[in-house]
C-alpha cells in the first residue's frame, strides 16, 4: 500500500518529467520487490512499451501543435482549460511536453526492469 | 512555410513512434514505413529546390533568436545530403521488406530504422554543435540496436566493440564541445565561426580543439588510424542494415568534418588541413590494401567505404572551391552507389548462401540482370566517364592540383585503380567462372531484391549523365562552404 502511495505521489514531485518519471518507476520497482512479476503485471496492466510510445507521441505532438499557430516547431503557448473539478486553469504547453517525458521515462525504466527480470 | 525544414526529422520520427504501437502487425509496419520513406524523399527534393531559389533556410526552434536558441540550418550541402539519404533509405527499406525476415520485423526493426533516419537527417541540418551531438546519439543508439538486432553470435561480438568505440568517441565529443565552449562561449555554429575568425590568429588551443574534433569525427567516419572498428562491425549485421550503415553512418562523420573544417576551424590551415590531407591519403592506402587483401565480398566492400572517406576528406583538405565541389559531388555519389553495391552484394549472398568468393561462381548464368547491374555499379564507383563517380573525382583532382597536393593525387589515382581491381575481382570470380551452384542448389531467390538495386543504380547513372543539372546545386553548396560569411549572415541576420 505504501508503494502505491509513492506511485501516486511521484506524479506531483517537483523537478520536471524526468525525476517524476523515475520516482514513479522506483515505486513500481518497490512493488516488484514486494511481490512477484505476475502480480505486479496484474495490478498494473499496462504494456510499458506502449506507454513509451504514447509519451513520445505526446511530446512530438505538443511541438507540432505550434504549427497550427504558424510558429516555429516547439514554440510554447498558454492554453486555458476548464476542468469540472478545478475550474479554469492556465496551463503552458511545456507541461504537456513534460507529461510526454514523464511517460517515456516510466515506460523505458519499467521495460528495462521487466525484461531483465523475466529472463531469469 | 517556416517549418518546412523540420519535416525531414519529423517524418521519420513520427513514423517511428507510430510503429511502436503495433510491433506485431508486420503489414502495417511495412506499409507505413514505405509510405513515409517515399514522402520523405519528395519533401527533401522540394527542400533542395527551395534552397536553390531562396537561399539558405533557417528555422529558429521555439522562436528564440539564433545564438541563444537552437537553429536548424539547411544550406545546399545539407539539402543535398538529406536528399541523398532519403534516396537510399527508400530502396533499402524495400530490400529489407523482402530479405530481413518476419522474426526481425516483429521486434521493432522498422521503428529503429526510422529513428536512425531521423538522427541522420537531424545531424545534417542542425546549426548547433551540441545539438549535433544529440542527433549523433539518436543515430548511434538506433545503430547499436540495428547492429545487434537478431542476436546472432557474430553480431553480439561485433556490436560490443562498436558500442565501446562509439561511447568513447562520444565522450571525446562532449569534451571537445566543453573546450570549445570555454574558449568561445557559444555553441551556435555560425557564431562559433564568427568568433573564431575574430580571435587572434593561431591561438594554439583552437588547433588543439580542431584536432580533438578531428579525432571524434574521424572515429565516427573511419579516418585512417581510427578506422579499426569498422570492417568487422559492418560485416556483421544482415545486408540491408549493412547497406544503410555503409551508405549513411560514416558519411555523417565526414559531413561533420566537412562542416567544422570549412566553417569553424579555418584559423591555422597550414597545420590542421595539412594533417587532414595526410590522414586522407593514408586512409585511401589502408582502404585499398584491405579491399585487395580480402576474399570476403562484404569485407571488400566495407574497405571500399574507407577508401571513399579518404577521397572526400582530401577534397576538404584542399580548401579550394573546386576541391569542395568535388568532395560534395563525390559524397553525394558515394552515398547512393555504396547503398546500391551493398544491396547487390546482399542479393549475391542471398543466392550463394555464403559471403566468401571461393564459394561463388558462375552466378551470371542464372542472374544475368544482377550481374550486369553489378558491373555498371562497379564502373560508376570507380568513375568511368559517363557514370557518376567521374565528375567528383575529376574535380577532386583539379582542386588538389590547385592546392599543389600532387602526391596525394597520385595516391588517389593509384587507389582508384586498386578499387577497380578489388571490385572487378568480385565480378570475375563471383559472376563468371565455373558454376558452383546449379539452380536447384541456390539458397534463395532474388525476387524483389533487384528492384531496389535497379532504382539506386538508375539514380546513380542519372547523376552521371545529368551532371549538368546537378552541377549548379553543387556549386551553390561549395560557395557557401568556401565563404562561410554567407552562412553566418543567413543565421545571424537580425
Amino acid at each position: 500500500m505504501f508503494s502505491v502511495f509513492i506511485f501516486f505521489n511521484g506524479h506531483h514531485e517537483p523537478g520536471g518529467g524526468f525525476i517524476g518519471g523515475l520516482m514513479t518507476s522506483s515505486a513500481v520497482v518497490l512493488l516488484l520487490l514486494a511481490y512477484d512479476l505476475e502480480t505486479v503485471k496484474r495490478v498494473l496492466p499496462f504494456d510499458f512499451k506502449i506507454v513509451t510510445a504514447a509519451g513520445l507521441l505526446t511530446a512530438v505532438a505538443t511541438g507540432m501543435g505550434s504549427f497550427l499557430f504558424g510558429e516555429p516547431f516547439l514554440s510554447q503557448t498558454y492554453d486555458y482549460f476548464t476542468f469540472p473539478v478545478l475550474g479554469e486553469l492556465e496551463l503552458a504547453t511545456a507541461l504537456l511536453f513534460d507529461i510526454g517525458v514523464y511517460l517515456v521515462v516510466i515506460g523505458i525504466t519499467l521495460t528495462i526492469i521487466q525484461t531483465i527480470g523475466e529472463d531469469r | 512555410m517556416t517549418n518546412l525544414i523540420i519535416w525531414p526529422v519529423l517524418i521519420p520520427l513520427l513514423t517511428g513512434i507510430l510503429l511502436l504501437f503495433a510491433p506485431k502487425r508486420v503489414v502495417f509496419q511495412r506499409g507505413l514505413s514505405t509510405v513515409s520513406a517515399a514522402v520523405l524523399l519528395v519533401v527533401n527534393i522540394f527542400i533542395v529546390f527551395t534552397v536553390q531559389q531562396q537561399g539558405i533556410q533557417t528555422l529558429q526552434l521555439g522562436g528564440w533568436q539564433p545564438p541563444f536558441g537552437i537553429v536548424l540550418v539547411t544550406d545546399m550541402l545539407a539539402a543535398l545530403l538529406i536528399t541523398a539519404a532519403a534516396v537510399v533509405s527508400l530502396p533499402i527499406l524495400v530490400f529489407s521488406i523482402y530479405s530481413i525476415g518476419k522474426e526481425r520485423e516483429r521486434f521493432y526493426f522498422y521503428a529503429f530504422y526510422q529513428f536512425l533516419i531521423a538522427g541522420v537527417m537531424g545531424a545534417f541540418i542542425t546549426g548547433d554543435i551540441f545539438n549535433l551531438f544529440v542527433f549523433f546519439e539518436v543515430m548511434l543508439i538506433s545503430s547499436y540496436i540495428l547492429i545487434v538486432h537478431g542476436g546472432t553470435k557474430k553480431q553480439l561480438r561485433e556490436s560490443f566493440k562498436y558500442v565501446l568505440v562509439n561511447v568513447i568517441s562520444s565522450a571525446f565529443f562532449v569534451v571537445g564541445v566543453a573546450y570549445l565552449y570555454a574558449v568561445t562561449g557559444t555553441l551556435n555554429m555560425a557564431q562559433l565561426s564568427e568568433r573564431i575568425g575574430s580571435l587572434d590568429t593561431g591561438a594554439p588551443i583552437l588547433s588543439v580543439i580542431a584536432v580533438l574534433f578531428l579525432i571524434v569525427f574521424g572515429l565516427k567516419g573511419a579516418l585512417f588510424p581510427l578506422y579499426f572498428w569498422l570492417p568487422a562491425s559492418y560485416a556483421a549485421p544482415p545486408s540491408p542494415i549493412a547497406a544503410i550503415f555503409g551508405a549513411l553512418l560514416t558519411k555523417v562523420g565526414i559531413y561533420s568534418i566537412f562542416r567544422t573544417y570549412s566553417m569553424i576551424f579555418t584559423h591555422d590551415t597550414a597545420f590542421t588541413h595539412q594533417l587532414l590531407g595526410i590522414l586522407a591519403a593514408l586512409t585511401m592506402i589502408i582502404g585499398v590494401i584491405g579491399a585487395v587483401a580480402h576474399q570476403d565480398v562484404k569485407k571488400i566492400l566495407v574497405y571500399n567505404v574507407i577508401v571513399a572517406v579518404g577521397f572526400v576528406l582530401f577534397g576538404v583538405s584542399t580548401m579550394t572551391e573546386t576541391g569542395y565541389m568535388g568532395a560534395i559531388f563525390y559524397l553525394f555519389h558515394d552515398i547512393i552507389i555504396k547503398g546500391a553495391l551493398f544491396l547487390m552484394i546482399g542479393a549475391m549472398i542471398t543466392v550463394a548462401g555464403s559471403t566468401h568468393l571461393k564459394e561463388m561462381g558462375g552466378l551470371i548464368k542464372y542472374h544475368p540482370r544482377l550481374g550486369w547491374m553489378f558491373f555498371t555499379a562497379v564502373m560508376a564507383l570507380v568513375g568511368v566517364p559517363p557514370l557518376s563517380g567521374f565528375i567528383g573525382k575529376l574535380m577532386l583532382v583539379q582542386g588538389g592540383a590547385e592546392a599543389g597536393q600532387y602526391w596525394i593525387i597520385a595516391v588517389m589515382m593509384a587507389s582508384s585503380l586498386l578499387v577497380l581491381y578489388s571490385m572487378i575481382r568480385i565480378f570475375l570470380k563471383g559472376f563468371y567462372g565455373k558454376i558452383k551452384l546449379e539452380k536447384a542448389d541456390q539458397y534463395g531467390t532474388t525476387k524483389g531484391l533487384l528492384l531496389p538495386c535497379a532504382f539506386l543504380l538508375t539514380v546513380s547513372v542519372l547523376i552521371g549523365v545529368g551532371a549538368e543539372a546537378v552541377y549548379p546545386l553543387a556549386a551553390t553548396a561549395a560557395e557557401t562552404l568556401y565563404e562561410p560569411q554567407i552562412y553566418i549572415d543567413a543565421v545571424l541576420k537580425e
